[in-house]
């Protein structure tokens, strides 16, 4: 067997060595009733590389990958180019097959890679630091709802309506087992009112979450929000699962938000179906925020030698040190995902954030112009980055499913995400640079014809 | 000792070099560190390729790129809200692609990793990493998908889905599983969740007096970090001389507030709990329900079935057992097997198949067998990436290679064992599991700390092995070396730890308080890391 190295006389001599007869001898705390004789009945046996790469092959087959359609979905989740040489670093024994650094001397790539990571995602976000990533952006957001309960010694959390629905239900579960009340507001297409939300904020609340471009796509500027929660000494949580809009649009920590929570997976990473993605947190510099941050954090140091280094540092806020105590039990978190992120931000730097931005809004506002001649579609937004939302006069769901046999992956249906909320006839759509001219017409040509 | 070992020992004993006829490795080319290592004054590993290299912002410039667009119509700022930036505001800054690679590649050099030599972390797992994996993880059918496009064009996606939830069943002989979770830790998450509602089914009394999560002693961190984030009260329970439960100090524990115990097996000291399903049967008795910790599943995969021994749900580390990569952090996957009595609180979303026979997603908790979900972990499905690629090692390996995994991986730990005990002492007497402890009296002894031990390691060329933990046993040292490790490897393990721990007896203290010196990075200053947190980048007035 390939991944097997002992050969069956090394297995020979190593029991000799040992004074055992055969390997199950060491399997003699096991009753008896319970360790198997024989290979499990159910499942095969071993395959060839070529045999395994056959049925892999023929299920991929099976799917409509994005390269092979035009393709308009996003949802949390936006198709980007990746430079070549990003996937080819991240492949590199040293990277992939690196264990976490707790050795520093001999992990300096990682903690070195790490440290410009955070400091990336601290300037995507408009925060002062960030920590070494969460699963995504979804649980990120979760964490950072518990963190501000923590920070603010109060338990109601205000979700904001037009939040990612997915954001909002893992907040609610992470929530659920610590008691946190979540007020949360019917979701609104038109863009959320803030009326609502102010009526809201009051003396009990722990922290307000908004996401911005919100789910719609709406854009909204958090910096009224930000100066009533702080009235009241509450926290404002920012969301963007859209990170490259920070380059074009005004990022959460520069209209007063505290903490961030957002996902990375535009930078490096790809669709890869939801996972793996990276979560990005960031929050502002207060000892009692840092004290509070979830997750690992690399700092800088020096060694005996006196050369500037890196080490995984504040480790008494993490479950291998802190155990019960402990600000979350991550552990294990998305480092190779941070990498390709981290590696993608320094390829692009200031100017390419700023051109992908640029070209990712530009396809949308062509898009925008394409379809706003359509009578029978309604689009909702006036305002966007790069994603909008617009109603139909039939269901967004079967249209989606008919034009994707045309080789269209015409967006997202809103009612999948927001099932029984009159979201049926909506639809979500979002363009990147990667969209062309092109597929945007033949999208605007589809759409008329089948609705006609 | 055969001869290859005492070549490995001459290689690992510096007082054979410099000069001399040096000693030769299987190929026959001649092995000798260099003369400098004996040289009080510290020296990189090989000096002419010094690897050290500046941060990225002290190379690079905000009006670098390495990453060409092509020409695109300006937007305008028509919808944008009001909420447009100006330029260069970010403060972010870029490289050409030469120097993205030399800078990237040039780190990389850094690193100590898996594929460079054994990695002997007790309870890591850190065993060889499939390129077959990479390569199907990355075909585009797999990988460039959208995860809300309609399920009728990704049926291969969720098939793949679906074989690997029958696998991590079948393996467990388990009724359900949950592939949400997106570590082990937030497999961990998901059980304690389910048990917590399990318990609210049973009503408000029930609610209000089951708190109590027993963990023994010796558990991982998360595991009682997960238990109070679930709102659950942690008692510790202990271990017996040999290191198993202690079966009365656990009985006594079990009262009519008792939720349930997280149990590690075989335990974090490498050993199979013999007494696991008079455990589980007298929890089960008591009200309570019974999670593993599987991530030790690399003794037991093929070899025996959690689901008989009576648990109520399980993570497995795909990361460890199943051969995705750690990729200095993660990502890892925790799907996590559940009884039939949790299943039903199984989170959102999980594989289904319709009547048709096609393959859809059940992402809504009024769908039928969704209505007590416990709801969602996480954004979309899961650890995809992570999926196939485990599916692949376990497709590679079948149900008889598992078996052989399991078995190599016990064989190998045992070899160790019986090498080292001579030269330190075995935690607990009798044969170890897939991991073998031991404790540091025999360096104490000789002035040695354990800290200084495992730096010495990494001049010998290995990644020390988990020190400090369990917290049952002084001093910790826990070595797993995975079925994957050869028997030359395993050997040159074996010499390297042998002739240090010779070192130790000795008394030649000094070298190992001034380990390591053959690596680019002395010892790091962690408290003054902790002490005065610099975590980003900051210009200077001179940048």
């Amino acid at each position: 067997m390939r991944y097997l190295p002992l050969t069956d006389e090394d297995r020979f001599q190593m029991l000799a060595q040992i004074g055992a007869g055969d390997i199950r001898e060491f399997y003699e705390d096991v009753p008896s009733e319970y360790l198997l004789d024989t290979p499990i009945a159910d499942l095969p046996n071993a395959q060839s590389e070529l045999a395994v790469e056959r049925w892999f092959a023929g299920q991929a087959a099976r799917n409509l990958d994005a390269g092979k359609a035009a393709f308009f979905c996003g949802a949390g989740a936006y198709r980007h180019h990746i430079p070549a040489s990003v996937d080819h670093i991240i492949q590199r024994s040293e990277f992939l097959t690196s264990y976490t650094p707790y050795q520093p001397e001999i992990s300096q790539g990682s903690l070195q890679a790490l440290f410009e990571f955070q400091t990336q995602v601290a300037r995507l976000t408009g925060m002062d630091l960030a920590n070494a990533s969460m699963y995504d952006g979804a649980t990120a957001a979760a964490e950072a709802v518990l963190m501000a309960c923590r920070l603010t010694r109060r338990n109601k959390v205000l979700l904001s309506r037009n939040l990612h629905p997915h954001y909002a239900q893992a907040c609610k579960t992470l929530g659920q087992a610590q008691d946190i009340e979540f007020v949360t507001l019917p979701a609104e297409i038109e863009g959320e009112a803030i009326g609502q939300i102010l009526a809201h904020i009051d003396q009990e609340l722990a922290c307000l979450v908004m996401q911005n471009p919100d789910f719609f796509g709406h854009l909204r500027d958090l910096s009224p929000l930000s100066k009533a929660v702080h009235k009241v000494k509450a926290l404002l949580v920012g969301v963007v699962t859209e990170i490259v809009s920070s380059g074009l649009i005004k990022t959460p920590g520069e209209m007063g938000a505290d903490i961030v929570a957002a996902e990375g997976q535009s930078l490096g990473v790809g669709l890869q179906f939801g996972g793996p993605h990276v979560g990005l947190l960031s929050c502002r510099n207060e000892r009692s925020f840092l004290r509070q941050l979830p997750g690992r954090l690399c700092g800088e140091t020096v060694d005996v030698r006196g050369q500037r280094g890196f080490v995984l540092t504040l480790s008494t806020r993490e479950q291998h040190i802190r155990r019960g105590k402990a600000t979350s039990n991550i552990c294990t978190n998305s480092g190779l995902m941070a990498l390709a992120f981290s590696i993608h931000a320094s390829l692009l730097g200031e100017k390419g954030v700023r051109e992908m931005a640029c070209q990712s809004h530009a396809r949308t506002v062509q898009l925008h112009k394409a379809l706003e001649p359509i009578k029978a579609v309604k689009i909702w937004n006036t305002s966007f980055f790069n994603e909008f939302s617009l109603r139909l006069p039939t269901g967004a769901a079967q249209l989606v499913d008919q034009l994707s046999e045309e080789g269209i992956l015409a967006g997202v249906p809103v009612a999948r995400l927001l099932p029984g909320h009159g979201f049926e006839k909506d639809l979500l759509v979002a363009c990147t640079e990667r969209t062309t001219q092109v597929e945007i017409e033949t999208f605007a040509k589809m759409l008329q014809k089948v609705l006609a | 000792m055969t001869k290859n070992i005492a070549m490995r020992r001459d290689v690992a004993n510096e007082k054979n070099h410099p000069g001399g006829s040096g000693s030769l490795n299987r190929a026959g080319r001649p092995t000798r560190v260099p003369s400098w290592a004996d040289d009080a004054e510290a020296q990189p590993s090989n000096p002419g390729l010094d690897r050290s290299e500046p941060l990225l912002f002290e190379i690079g410039a905000p009006e670098k790129t390495g990453v060409d667009f092509d020409p695109c119509p300006e937007p305008g700022d028509e919808f944008l809200g009001g909420l447009g930036r100006e330029e260069d505001q970010l403060g972010l800054y870029g490289l050409s692609e030469p120097e993205t690679l030399r800078h990237y590649v040039r780190l990389s050099q850094q690193n100590h990793a898996i594929d460079l030599s054994t990695y002997p972390l007790g309870s890591c797992t850190m065993k060889h990493n499939p390129r077959q994996n990479e390569k199907i993880a990355r075909l585009p059918g797999l990988s460039d998908i959208h995860p809300l496009q309609p399920v009728q064009t990704v049926q291969g996606a969720l098939a793949v889905m679906q074989e690997l939830a029958r696998w991590l069943c079948t393996l467990t002989h388990m009724p359900a599983v949950a592939l949400a979770p997106k570590a082990g830790a937030h497999g961990e998450f998901c059980g304690m969740l389910a048990i917590k509602k399990a318990i609210e089914a049973r009503g408000q009394s029930e609610t209000n007096r089951r708190k109590k999560i027993l963990v023994p002693k010796n558990a991982h961190g998360t595991n009682p970090a997960t238990a109070i984030q679930c709102g659950f009260n942690v008692v510790e329970i202990e271990a017996n001389a040999n290191g198993h439960v202690d079966l009365e100090n656990f009985d006594a524990q079990l009262d009519e507030t008792i939720a349930g115990l997280m149990l590690t097996n075989p335990n974090t000291c490498g050993l199979f709990e013999p007494d696991i399903r008079k455990i589980a049967d007298a929890l089960h008795e008591a009200g309570g329900y019974f999670y593993c910790d599987g991530a030790n599943f690399n003794a037991l995969a093929g070899m025996v079935r959690p689901g008989d021994l009576g648990i109520d749900a399980m993570h497995i580390n795909l990361h460890k057992t199943f051969s995705t990569p750690h990729g200095g952090g993660g990502p890892g996957a925790g799907p996590t097997v559940l009884s039939e009595a949790l299943a039903p609180y199984a989170p959102l979303p999980f594989v289904k198949m319709e009547a048709s026979g096609e393959l859809t997603l059940v992402e809504d908790e009024t769908a039928l067998g969704a209505e007590k979900s416990m709801g969602r972990l996480a954004a979309f499905h899961g650890q995809m990436g992570m999926f196939t690629r485990a599916l692949a090692h376990m497709m590679a390996h079948g149900a008889d290679g598992l078996m052989q995994m399991s078995k190599d991986a016990v064989l190998n730990a045992n070899y160790i064992l019986h090498h080292l005990k001579p030269y330190i002492r075995p935690a607990f007497p009798g044969y170890c599991m897939h991991e073998a402890l031991f404790d540091d009296k025999k360096l104490k002894e000789n002035g040695v700390e354990l800290i200084d031990f495992a730096k010495a390691m990494i001049d010998a060329g290995f990644h020390p092995m988990t020190t400090y933990f369990p917290l049952v046993v002084s001093g910790a040292m826990l070595i797993e070396p995975t079925e994957t490790e050869s028997r030359h490897d395993l050997d040159r393990f074996i010499a390297a730890m042998q002739s240090l721990l010779e070192e130790v007896s000795s008394g030649k203290t000094e070298k190992f308080k001034a380990a390591p010196v053959r690596t680019a990075m002395g010892r790091l200053d962690e408290t003054r890391a902790a002490r005065q947190p610099i975590l980003v980048w900051q210009e200077t007035e001179t940048t």
